[in-house]
């Protein structure tokens, strides 16, 4: 008895919800297509948050002023900050999927993070696209279907990259890695010792330090002892400056090639003038001579953002870069799959064809088999000037 | 060469957990009370000065004048609204009192500060100095000196002045003590004055080493009580060197092992260093009438 009382009850239930579920019909036109972005916002990469942010408004409001997607439905961005840690990112991705139901998911600087988020969004079947974090293992995860997708670099193909600029450029033969001691440090532990030994070069030791360290004056003396003629780095803009400052006090005069965390935050104000001398790797530099996508998005940030007066003021630019190809191609996905729903949006995705971007011309971004838009040809190596502008190399 | 640059820079960051610790000792030893947020009050000198100097372009001279002012007024208020009436009422609860003042603090600098990480530039971390070898900035071997110069001006003050003689009376005897005119009540208001003064010399030194941020008190409170529990909170001697120990403990744990040990391993020692020593470093069990 109590059992079919049970069961009626249920079933009360879920008529009722189902019914509620009818009475909100079928989207409206007019109800507008959520995307979600998970980024830091604060703390000492807040400006990679920032960055990613405009990239992705700027292009939002280049595809609505075009009418928007699926017949006039408008995007709209809705922002979570996961403060650089794994466990709020993974509550703001499930906020973001479950209370806002928003159509696809934006990732930011942090690979700990997306790392965390990626099991979430193949779970859910929520497209997720990482337009900053580099870690290997988000693409490629080994889910089937994989739901994940990335405009942004990749640190297997970065580790080689570094290695050869090391070597090519500063006649390196025996690198000495500094790696933030989180998931995207051992990702770039194996890659790079990886890419040492396929190109005959010596790894002259591996020291790790933690996020809030400050003195990192011991690791760095044991890779000088190890007789390390370079320095690959690899951390955010907050414990790399403090590994600039310790270069600095130990008077080491030593080439420094750096990942791109440090494009994030305020690396020169951090690190003081050692800062500038370090060569890291962008997707993408708003200097030099542009293609008409890049003379039009400037001009765009520009408008928007009145603090942008050229180049120079783009803050992290990969961020920016990163995150507008990314949604254009998103946005192009949603339009051919005639829906919201993940599956169609994952198929789509796949099959976004030739499109002229920012950073090249995608033909396709996506294939069945790689999950990432970018590769080795699309990097350049830059630097930071005195008032924190980012440059790409001369010379190069 | 290694160890050498990390005793001086374990020196330098113990000096700064001493002089917080201190902030510990002159409260305690005056009113049998703390503020448990410490750290939030060397953030607040921190955060101050680059407010004034580094925002709104103040000389320095007069932006550490004025920060360090302005944490005095703060330690003030919260002896007046947070500890006073507590402990007029016989409770404890300015234990957590000061600390919901701490993280309320905190999170007004978050706000008004910024979420962001700053750094702050200083004239003494612009150039490397030489110390027997191991290059070092000019801050890492003012900050000492300054540490230890506070400890032995207290010392001397307490032990010399009027005031100084008052404030220990205070703390022998507080009824004796109003019965020969001292009164109790601004000898503890002046102690968290001071109190926070010391947070607040503490930040301003630490933070060009550092970055200025909301939150770069916290670990640092709690570290600095940790070394004023190790020292004995009745000596002020006990937890300068209390904090000096233990900085350069987790300098030269970070040196041979790896930081990611140093939290673990610092902390570890203090739990039997108090079972051997239940009084502190310098501290001596006091005979309480029953």
């Amino acid at each position: 008895m109590k059992t079919a009382r049970a069961w009626l009850a249920l079933t009360i239930i879920t008529v009722a919800l189902g019914a509620m579920a009818l009475g909100a019909g079928p989207a409206a036109a007019a109800d507008p297509v959520k995307i979600g972005l998970v980024a830091a916002l604060s703390g000492g990469s807040a400006a990679s948050g920032e960055a990613i942010t405009r990239g992705l408004t700027v292009a939002i409001e280049e595809i609505n002023g075009k009418g928007g997607v699926l017949g006039g439905r408008m995007l709209e961005l809705v922002r979570r900050d996961d403060e650089s840690n794994p466990s709020k990112g993974v509550t703001a991705a499930r906020e973001l999927i479950f209370k806002e139901q928003v159509a696809a998911l934006f990732g930011g600087i942090d690979s700990p993070v997306s790392l965390a988020i990626v099991p979430i969004a193949n779970a859910e079947k929520k497209p997720f696209l990482g337009v900053w974090a580099a870690a290997t293992g988000i693409t490629r995860n080994g889910a089937n279907p994989n739901y994940v997708f990335r405009v942004s670099a990749v640190d297997v193909i970065v580790d080689k990259g570094l290695i050869q600029y090391a070597a090519k450029t500063y006649g390196a033969r025996k690198p000495g890695l500094m790696l933030i001691n989180n998931p995207w440090g051992e990702s770039n532990n194996d890659g790079l010792t990886k890419a040492a030994g396929a190109q005959g070069l010596t790894i002259a030791g591996v020291e790790k330090f933690q996020a809030e360290d400050v003195d990192m004056v011991p690791q760095l003396s044991r890779l000088k002892e190890a007789g390390a003629d370079s320095i690959i780095l690899v951390a955010n803009a907050a414990p790399a400056a403090q590994v600039i400052r310790s270069l600095d006090r130990m008077s080491w005069t030593v080439p420094v090639i750096s990942h791109w965390g440090i494009s994030g935050g305020r690396f020169v104000e951090l690190g003081g003038p050692g800062a500038t001398k370090v060569h890291f790797v962008q997707t993408y530099s708003f200097f030099g001579e542009q293609n008409p996508r890049g003379k039009h998005l400037l001009d765009l940030l520009m408008q928007r953002y009145p603090a942008v007066k050229g180049p120079a003021d783009v803050i992290a630019p990969v961020g920016t870069a990163n995150a507008y190809d990314a949604m254009h191609i998103l946005a192009r996905a949603i339009q051919s799959a005639g829906a919201t729903d993940g599956p169609k949006v994952r198929e789509a995705m796949l099959k976004t064809g030739r499109y002229e971007g920012l950073i090249k011309t995608y033909d396709p971004a996506f294939t069945a088999d790689n999950h990432d838009a970018l590769n080795e040809n699309d990097y350049v190596m830059v630097r930071y000037t005195e008032k924190g502008e980012i440059v790409p190399v001369k010379g190069k | 060469m290694l160890i050498l640059s990390a005793l001086i820079t374990g020196v330098a960051t113990g000096s700064m957990y001493g002089l917080l610790a201190l902030g510990f000792h002159v409260t305690w030893a005056v009113s049998r009370t703390v503020n448990f947020a410490q750290g939030s009050s060397m953030m607040l000198g921190a955060v101050l000065l680059y407010g004034l100097a580094v925002t709104h372009h103040w000389p320095g001279a007069v932006a550490v004048v004025v920060a360090l002012g302005l944490c005095g007024v703060y330690g003030l208020a919260v002896e007046r609204c947070v500890v006073r009436p507590f402990v007029a009422r016989k409770s404890e609860a300015w234990l957590m009192a000061t600390v919901a003042v701490g993280i309320v603090l905190d999170n007004v600098a978050l706000f008004t500060f910024g979420k962001e990480p700053r750094g702050m530039p200083s004239p003494l971390t612009r150039h490397t100095v030489q110390v027997l070898g191991a290059g070092v900035y000019p801050l890492h071997l003012l900050i000492p000196a300054v540490g230890l110069g506070i400890a032995a001006a207290l010392a001397l003050v307490t032990r010399y002045t009027v005031y100084g003689k008052a404030l220990l009376a205070v703390v022998q005897n507080p009824q004796a003590a109003r019965l020969v005119g001292v009164r109790v009540e601004t000898a503890t208001s002046a102690a968290y004055v001071l109190s926070t003064i010391f947070a607040g010399v503490a930040g301003i030194l630490i933070a060009p080493l550092v970055t200025v941020s909301a939150g770069m008190g916290w670990v640092f409170g709690i570290k600095a009580f940790a070394a004023a529990i190790l020292g004995g909170l009745d000596s002020a001697w006990g937890v300068v060197v209390a904090g000096i120990l233990f900085g350069l403990t987790e300098a030269l744990i970070t040196t041979v092992l790896g930081s990611t040990y140093t939290n673990i391993l610092s902390f570890g020692v203090v739990i039997p260093a108090l079972a051997l020593m239940p009084h502190g470093l310098l501290g001596r069990a006091s005979a309480q009438r029953v």
